[in-house]
């Protein structure tokens, strides 16, 4: 009998890494064999898929990838790619290197646990999810209990090519904080060279907790970065996402938040800066299904060169989650002719006592400022940034640890200073 | 020396031809005035010399020394010493005004050639020239010209000016919307800067700002020329008389 394609290349490479990895991947096999077969029938999401209409994954379909090798391997070079004002924070840091933890690099705090120890299943499937659940081999597992604040955590993911081959990982991240926990958690992915990077996030906040989950996607410019997170917020609880896309060559992110109990908060506010020939998704539903529930979305993007942005924002309000408060700001500056941004809101409300807006914006840098500046002997290319920034800024001010600011405003100036491709 | 020197100059926007020719010598250590009614060209003027797109140049030139200022990006003819105060000065959301200030200084001290300042110095410099203007310290920490009224956006630019210490200002209408209190300060602003290094064209529509920064030359624009040039007197015979009279005299 022969192993099932999926389809393309990549499909094809990922179910044989299956095959030869499956004895040795931790927990029961069940669920992987059945993630396996439903990722063999489906393949990558094709653009068929109504979630995948703007996106299309062709530019990984023809690619083999690797096992990485990172068990050993340096990372020192992976780590300068850190922000330094990231690591400069004051907080416990795991250290992830293609989809497995490196201890040695790590200072965990005492409410993580390794996937591997006792890997966490469940169907799920979209097709990135289910490769994720066929080949997750570690993640961070963050239970905190009732009551217990745990500061700031950062979250980095290491990622490279092996030898000029591209690799994957498909870590999995399972975060779950009981009653009134906080948490503050700082994730950056970097990289170099080709390689997937297909994180999965299942988190669940209980009463009155809140996690603060800034995300940085600074990934190599050659890469993909595929994420899928789903959020389950109880009563009172505040899910507070905010992400940052300057990296990947094909990065996507897709949020699924539900508003589980009456009175939960989600914040889904992004922003990104793509250049050359970048592809930027940014993906979310928010299923309101209790009542007095609220959730903001704010998303920017800059967008030069060939660079594609893509917003799809739906919001659902079930029938009995009265009182909900619904707003949607998508707005996108673009810096060349040839920059493109497609936005598709959508509002399902149920429903009848309900607030919900959205809106969306589209412009280019303001000819006036840019003279303003200009004339005030700024060189062209520094006022372009400090309008370029200014945009950013109103999306990232709202953040509040002044050094996770600080952070994206260095990975702005950085992107901004180097060749786009 | 620093001496502005406009020959011939004709400008269009799009077809229509704005300037018809205009010649205009401003040697160093001088303030000339341009005065004119609405729509004669004077902003035009100023844009064109500042380097602002959309205008086309198609005869003349304009020196600033040796320098042929036309042939120049906007930001190496503010390097090179120009300023223009703008008659509607512009918002930059999400801009603070230090930064701002900083970022133009350090910029054309570098090129220049001179050192730039740490945000120490900076400060102390920028805080002197505040205090000088009776502006609010606050006025540092806002973001530039947002929320700013009329006045505080005019005297803005005159911070900007004490700050960059141009050789040739150009003062686009910057006494419109002004009280007399503020006019004084705006005034004593430019004054401070007057010497032989420094030269300045006033645009304004009143003698009134003229009663205060008292120039060497009066010059009228009417219709995108000069149809009249003579001392501070002709500024009060136009206040007397309005423009009418001199525009019909020249045509
Ligand atoms: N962007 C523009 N497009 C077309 N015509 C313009 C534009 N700006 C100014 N003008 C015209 O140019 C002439 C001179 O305008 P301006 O230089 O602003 O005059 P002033 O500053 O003396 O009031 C006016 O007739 C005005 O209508
Ligand atoms: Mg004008």
């Amino acid at each position: 009998m022969s192993a099932p394609t999926g389809g393309s290349a990549a499909a094809h490479s990922f179910l044989s890494r299956f095959e030869g990895l499956k004895s040795r991947l931790p927990g029961a096999a069940a669920p992987r064999e059945a993630a396996a077969a439903s990722f063999a029938a489906a393949g990558l999401p094709g653009r068929g898929l109504e979630a995948w209409k703007y996106t299309s994954l062709q530019p990984m379909a023809d690619a083999s990838f690797h096992e990485p090798f990172s068990l050993l391997a340096p990372c020192e070079e992976l780590l300068a790619l850190v922000p330094p004002p990231a690591l400069a924070l004051d907080a416990p840091r795991l250290v992830f290197r293609d989809g497995r933890l490196r201890a040695d690099l790590s200072n965990p705090p005492d409410f993580f646990s390794s996937f591997s120890t006792a890997p966490e299943l469940d169907a799920d499937p979209r097709p990135l999810v289910a490769l994720n659940t066929m080949l997750a081999e570690d993640g961070a597992v963050l239970d905190l209990p009732a009551g217990v604040d745990g500061g700031t955590l950062l979250l980095i993911h290491l990622a490279s090519d092996l030898h000029g081959q591209p690799t994957a990982a498909h870590p999995r991240h399972i975060i779950r904080l009981g009653t009134g926990a906080r948490l503050d958690l700082v994730e950056i992915c970097v990289g170099t060279g080709c390689y997937l990077h297909n994180p999965v996030f299942r988190i669940s906040l209980a009463a009155n907790a809140a996690l603060s989950h800034v995300r940085l996607q600074d990934e190599s410019t050659a890469g993909f970065h595929l994420a899928s997170i789903d959020v389950s917020a109880g009563a009172g609880a505040l899910y507070d996402g905010f992400t940052f896309n300057a990296g990947s060559r094909l990065g996507r992110a897709e949020t699924i938040a539900t508003l589980a109990g009456p009175g939960a908060r989600i914040h889904l506010d992004a922003a990104q800066l793509l250049r050359g020939r970048q592809h930027g998704d940014i993906t979310t539903i928010i299923r309101h299904a209790a009542p007095h529930g609220a959730s903001r979305q704010g998303v920017r993007h800059v967008l030069d060169g060939h660079a594609r942005g893509v917003f799809a924002g739906r919001i659902e309000v079930a029938r009995g989650a009265q009182k909900t408060d619904g707003y949607q700001m998508n707005q996108a500056l673009l810096l060349s002719p040839d920059a493109e941004i497609d936005c598709k809101p959508e509002l399902e409300i149920f429903a009848d006592d309900v607030k919900c807006s959205h809106g969306a914006t589209v412009g280019e840098l303001d000819a006036d400022q840019l003279f303003y500046l200009r004339a005030r002997g700024v060189p062209a290319a520094t006022a372009r940034l400090m309008l370029i920034r200014a945009f950013l800024d109103d999306a990232i001010e709202g953040l509040e640890d002044p050094a996770v600011r600080a952070t994206l405003a260095h990975v702005v100036d950085q992107r901004w200073s180097e060749p786009a491709l | 020396m620093s001496t502005l020197r406009i020959e011939g100059l004709h400008a269009r926007i799009g077809d229509t031809e704005i300037l018809h020719g205009i010649d205009l010598v401003v040697p160093a250590g001088e303030v000339h005035a341009i005065m004119g009614p609405n729509g004669s060209g004077k902003s035009t003027l100023s844009y064109v010399l500042s380097g602002r797109d959309g205008y086309e140049v198609t005869a003349g030139r304009a020196l600033l020394g040796e320098q042929d200022l036309l042939a120049m990006e906007p930001e190496a003819r503010a390097a090179a010493g120009l300023f223009l105060a703008f008659q509607y000065p512009v918002e930059l959301p999400g801009v603070g005004n230090a930064n701002f200030l900083r970022t133009a200084l350090n910029a054309v001290r570098r090129a220049r050639g001179e050192e730039e300042l740490d945000a120490v110095r900076f400060l102390k410099l920028a805080r002197a020239a505040m205090k000088s203007l009776a502006m609010a310290d606050d006025m540092l920490k806002r973001q530039v010209n947002v929320g700013f009224s009329g006045g505080e956006k005019k005297r803005n630019e005159v911070l900007q000016m004490a700050i960059l210490q141009p050789s040739l200002a150009i003062l686009d209408e910057t006494d419109s919307g002004l009280d007399i209190d503020a006019l004084k300060i705006v005034a004593d602003g430019v004054n401070a800067l007057r010497g032989p290094q420094f030269s300045a064209l006033v645009i304004t529509h009143y003698q009134r700002l003229l009663d205060y920064i008292v120039p060497d030359r009066v010059h009228v624009l009417a219709n995108g020329r000069i149809i009249r040039s003579g001392g501070p007197e002709l500024a009060a015979e136009l206040e007397a008389h309005g423009y009418a009279q001199i525009v019909a005299e020249a045509a």
